[in-house]
């Protein structure tokens, strides 16, 4: 084994769904990183399809910059949509 | 009739007997794999088995009869009734006997179910059909894995031609017919060994060659485990594998 670099694994539960990360592995390229996915994290039937991606293209938000990046949301309360009146008669929303 | 039975739980028994014990040697690797993502894999193939053994000999049971259940079938017989091939009871020496053991059984194991799906026997037929996908996943992580230490670094290379040296002498034996499977054959039931062999040499060929391997030209080693004569290491097997049946008979969990 050279590398054996560290992937991240995606998976998606049922059709209709989207992919969503579950963990991390190693293994030596795509195709082994694959297979160990499938035996790691798919052995109880938590999927249907599967992605990985080599961590190292992962581009991640750096936490020390978390100030300019996430707190201006923070009082941005009419971004929700939450003052609206519904009607009653409406359901599932 | 009888006699019929009598030779189909015979085969049962050649059929489950393999991935039985293939299955309790990966089962011993259990927690001491190379890598946590190898141990699982090789656990979950081990489960595999274990799951398609317990589909043969409950059949068997059912067969036999009395007070027969599939845990009699796995954890009270005797040495000499187990029907496995020599191949499968070798040890876990390394990495690559373990990977090379996995490979020369998978490259049996999916042509034979691939005809015995079509088995006039209904209930052989729909095992086949359950563990045929089982099957093609395993002969596909052990071929890659074949490939990657055979055309990998100079030491795995040479540790992966050295298993292959040693074991690939015992799998004449899965094509050397017994009167059981003959018969079985005969009757619709059973598998044509002939066309799972040339099927096999070729699937040899193919996956030796990418992997960078040469294929050993040493003769058969002639073993006679589907009548029941096996090397010292079934002994220790069953020692393990039987040990609380015979210390606590008819025990549960």
């Amino acid at each position: 084994m050279k590398g054996n670099p560290i992937w991240e694994v995606f998976i998606r539960s049922k059709n209709g769904l989207e992919h969503r990360h579950v963990g991390s592995l190693h293994a030596e390229d795509a195709k082994m990183a694959m297979e160990n996915a499938r035996d790691v994290y798919t052995r109880r039937q938590e999927g249907v399809s599967i992605w990985v991606v080599e961590s190292k293209h992962i581009t991640a938000s750096n936490p020390s910059e978390s100030g300019e990046m996430f707190d201006p949301a923070k009082d941005k309360a009419y971004r929700h949509p939450t003052f609206y009146d519904l009607p009653d008669e409406l359901e599932h929303i | 009739m009888e006699n019929k039975n009598k030779s189909l739980i015979d085969y049962l028994l050649i059929l489950g007997d393999n991935s039985l014990i293939l299955g309790h040697r990966l089962s011993e690797l259990c927690g001491h794999g190379p890598s946590l993502e190898t141990d699982i894999a090789l656990t979950n193939i081990s489960l595999d088995l274990f799951g398609q053994v317990r589909s043969y000999f409950q059949y068997a049971a059912e067969l036999t009869g009395g007070d027969s259940t599939e845990d009699t079938i796995a954890m009270k017989r005797m040495d000499r009734e187990y029907r496995h091939t020599w191949l499968v009871e070798q040890p876990n020496k390394d990495f690559a006997y373990v990977i090379g053991r996995q490979f020369l059984f998978d490259a049996f194991h999916l042509p034979l179910l691939e005809q015995l799906v079509n088995s006039k026997d209904e209930m052989i037929a729909a095992v086949a059909a359950k563990s045929i996908k089982e099957s093609r996943y395993h002969l596909r992580f052990s071929s890659s894995w074949m490939e990657r230490l055979g055309d990998g670094t100079q030491e795995s290379h040479q540790r992966m031609q050295s298993a292959i040296n040693d074991l690939y002498p015992f799998t004449y034996e899965f094509f050397e017919e017994t009167e059981t499977e003959k018969l079985i054959f005969e009757a619709g039931i059973g598998a044509d060994l002939k066309v799972i062999e040339s099927t096999y040499r070729q699937t040899v060929k193919d996956v030796f060659a990418k992997a960078n391997l040469e294929i050993p030209t040493a003769p058969a080693r002639k073993t006679d485990g589907k009548k029941g004569i096996h090397s010292e290491q079934l002994g220790f097997i069953l020692a393990e594998l039987q040990f609380m049946q015979r210390a606590y008979p008819n025990m549960t969990w």
